[in-house]
């Protein structure tokens, strides 16, 4: 039995890093109707931009986690004004090929600064050695990664629903057209929305520095399992891809576990029941889709 | 009318049919005959990795080591070189079995290559290994890890000259499982050199004596090993080493998370399958002081070695793989072959070649053995140095034992290949 629970909890960690950068998907899918194919690449651009601070400045892993996501936050705002911004009324595949495009030119920047092999980074040492759980003992530094991310999903959500500026964003984010009718400046909101998307997925690359591979492709190698993910939670819903991101994470854990051969393609089998099931996704809306 | 036809188009098929033999025997025979060198070129072709996963491993340093061995070929003979005309020629394979099948057709066909190099990936070596035998035309693959090259897929015109599945398996399986390791967890990436790894792997395990408690394959590529991490201390009865047969980024998610999980105070030990220089930089020396691998060759391993290691390292300014240095030592094995027999016509050469026996920086007790075409030496089992000792970036491998060419390499026999 602690078995089974010792994998569910491994499934949770992973599924924290997955939440992270689905709810930042979603919100940017939302608000802007922009399915962020470079979302991977930011990902990959924290766990660099952490590395970097630590190997030229000497900054820690605890000033990385504050800075590097406000700057990826900054730079994608700049790309959104420049870029993303421009191609917004027209059909959204414009956006998805360019927001490829700068995935796949981030990626080569980064390769050929840094070549294809992995680079080093060493956890704070404040986060060595595991902690008792009482029924089992868990690295601590995986503990802390779990109980941050479900932290700062709260305190996402507790923005979003408890402030004006957060109500503004979840009307925006799930009918657009209707809360921009009753006089409310959507457009005012999209650029710092994205902004923060980019910025939690660099948040969440920055939390994967010391327990992951920091290569130029870990960021692409993670995107498509995001996008089921965010499918899974439902389009749009900012709950639906922070659930779909716990609940992925612990069906992946026990799919390695019991068949492993199998864990490759049971994210996409879950996929493929949802939208047979349920289209809109575990959180969404119908009307949603069809709109 | 019917059978007018059919004759009519019996006639046209056998006209063109012989309109390109004639023009076959036109281009190629006169040169075959006078036993010289076709086209008074010798063109080396360097198939790799230029932009990907193996593009440090093996990738663009692979081709700056032939060139090297095609200058100091040259410069060895002076005015008695069989020709002064030796290209090198590359190309990437992105990994990638079908574009390895073009690019060698290519290199063979249009470009007049006449013997290619390198190409890692198992499955994307096969591929070439296929086209060389259809072109007769000789390929020396370094970068792949792959037994059936000299197995089942083995052919006349094919040699496998840095390494192998078996090789890594008989140094690190069998020792480990020697020195007291008996119970084994694997952990493989599903697919084609995974599989192979785990099957070369659990088969010297239980030469040893030991055996295999279980055997998981991963998704590939994966960042999150925690299952099989907190996995292999719950298995019945509990394994003393978990094997890790992924490479490059994957090896270091399993490395990283091994540590975090805390494996060795729990009694798992780690053994590694494979293993470059390039993986020990990026996980840290520190995180794998002790641990135990096997490699035909290090840069460090003694002063030939170091010699050869210290100017390449002026051409390219970093220290090579072993991938590099076979890629050298296989080109000048080549060259000097066509220099002995006067003549680059690929049955001519690999006559030469079969049985050869020789000595060189990276191979030890070397032979190119006939009956498989597997390119016999010394490989080496190695150890991670302790950080403190480490003197200068990329020096992190310290010599355990050689392991003589003949434990390395399974027997001809046993290979499973009918040279055809």
């Amino acid at each position: 039995m602690s078995g089974l629970l010792q994998q569910l909890f491994n499934g949770l960690v992973s599924g924290s890093f997955y939440a992270l950068l689905a709810l930042g998907l979603s919100v940017i899918f939302g608000m802007l109707g922009v399915v962020n194919f470079a979302h991977g690449a930011f990902y990959m651009l924290g766990a660099f931009g952490a590395f970097v601070l630590l190997d030229s400045a000497g900054l820690s892993w605890w000033l990385a986690l504050l800075v590097v996501p406000i700057l990826l936050g900054v730079i994608g705002m700049v790309l959104e004004r420049l870029f993303v911004h421009r191609l917004m009324h027209l059909f959204p595949l414009y956006n998805f090929l360019l927001t490829f495009g700068i995935a796949l030119i981030l990626q080569d920047l980064i390769r050929m600064k840094y070549g294809v092999t992995s680079q080093p980074y060493a956890r704070p040492s404040i986060l060595d050695g595991s902690v008792d759980l009482g029924l089992f003992t868990y690295p601590k530094y995986q503990v802390f990664v779990f109980v941050f991310s479900i932290a700062l999903s709260g305190l996402v959500w507790l923005v979003l629903s408890r402030t004006r500026v957060g109500m503004i964003v979840r009307a925006s984010t799930e009918r657009a057209e209707l809360t921009q009718s009753l006089g409310i400046d959507v457009r005012r909101w999209v650029t710092p929305v994205f902004g923060f998307g980019i910025a939690l997925a660099g948040l969440a690359g920055v939390l994967a520095a010391p327990m992951r591979a920091v290569n130029s492709s870990m960021g692409a190698d993670l995107i498509i399992v995001i996008f089921a993910v965010v499918v899974i939670g439902g389009l749009g819903s900012v709950l639906g891809s922070v659930a779909a991101g716990y609940i992925v994470g612990m069906v992946t854990a026990i799919g390695n576990f019991y068949v492993p051969a199998l864990s490759q393609s049971l994210v996409f089998v879950l996929m493929a029941l949802v939208l047979l099931l349920r289209p809109a996704g575990l959180f969404g809306r119908e009307e949603g889709v069809h709109a | 009318m019917a059978t007018k036809l059919t004759t009519a188009g019996a006639l046209t098929a056998t006209i063109a049919m012989g309109a390109v033999i004639a023009g076959c025997a036109g281009a190629g025979g006169p040169q075959s005959d006078s036993g010289a060198i076709t086209d008074d070129a010798i063109k080396l072709g360097v198939i790799t990795d230029l932009s990907g996963v193996y593009s440090e491993l093996a990738g663009p340093n692979a081709v700056e080591a032939v060139t090297m061995a095609v200058e100091d070929f040259k410069a060895e003979h002076g005015e008695d070189v069989v020709t002064q005309n030796i290209e090198v020629t590359d190309a990437d394979h992105q990994n990638k079995p079908e574009i390895a099948n073009t690019t060698a057709r290519e290199m063979y066909d249009r470009d007049g290559v006449d013997a290619i190099f390198d190409v890692p990936t198992s499955s994307a070596a096969l591929a070439v290994a296929n086209v060389a035998k259809q072109n007769q035309k000789m390929y020396f693959n370094i970068g792949a890890a792959t037994t059936e090259l000299t197995g089942e897929q083995c052919n006349a015109y094919t040699y496998h000259y840095a390494y192998n599945t078996y090789m890594l398996a008989h140094g690190t399986g069998k020792t480990v499982t020697e020195q007291g390791a008996e119970n084994w967890y694997i952990i493989y990436p599903d697919y084609a050199f995974g599989q192979d790894m785990n099957k070369s792997f659990t088969a010297a395990i239980k030469d040893a004596g030991g055996s295999v408690v279980k055997a998981d394959p991963t998704p590939f590529p994966n960042d999150n090993f925690s299952t099989f991490m907190t996995k292999a201390p719950t298995l019945s009865p509990k394994p003393d080493v978990m094997g890790t047969m992924q490479a490059g980024g994957d090896l270091v998610n399993v490395v990283k998370q091994y540590n975090e999980f805390g494996l060795r105070d729990k009694g798992v030990e780690l053994a590694v399958g494979l293993m470059f220089d390039t993986d020990i930089a990026s996980i840290g020396v520190d995180k794998l002081e002790g641990t135990l691998y096997t490699t035909p060759w290090f840069w460090n391993l003694d002063d030939q070695s170091r010699e050869w290691a210290d100017r390449f390292k002026d051409r390219t300014g970093t220290r090579p793989t072993f991938d590099h240095a076979a890629n050298y030592s296989a080109a000048m094995q080549y060259l000097q072959a066509i220099q002995r027999a006067g003549s680059d016509d690929a049955d001519t050469v690999r006559e030469e070649l079969d049985g050869h026996t020789f000595d060189d920086f990276f191979a030890r007790n070397a032979e190119f053995r006939a009956a498989d075409h597997a390119v016999t030496h010394d490989a080496h089992l190695a150890r991670v140095k302790e950080e403190s000792d480490v003197e200068e970036d990329f020096d992190f491998t310290e010599l355990v034992e050689t392991i003589p060419a003949d434990e390395a390499y399974m027997d001809a026999a046993d290979s499973g290949c009918e040279m055809g």
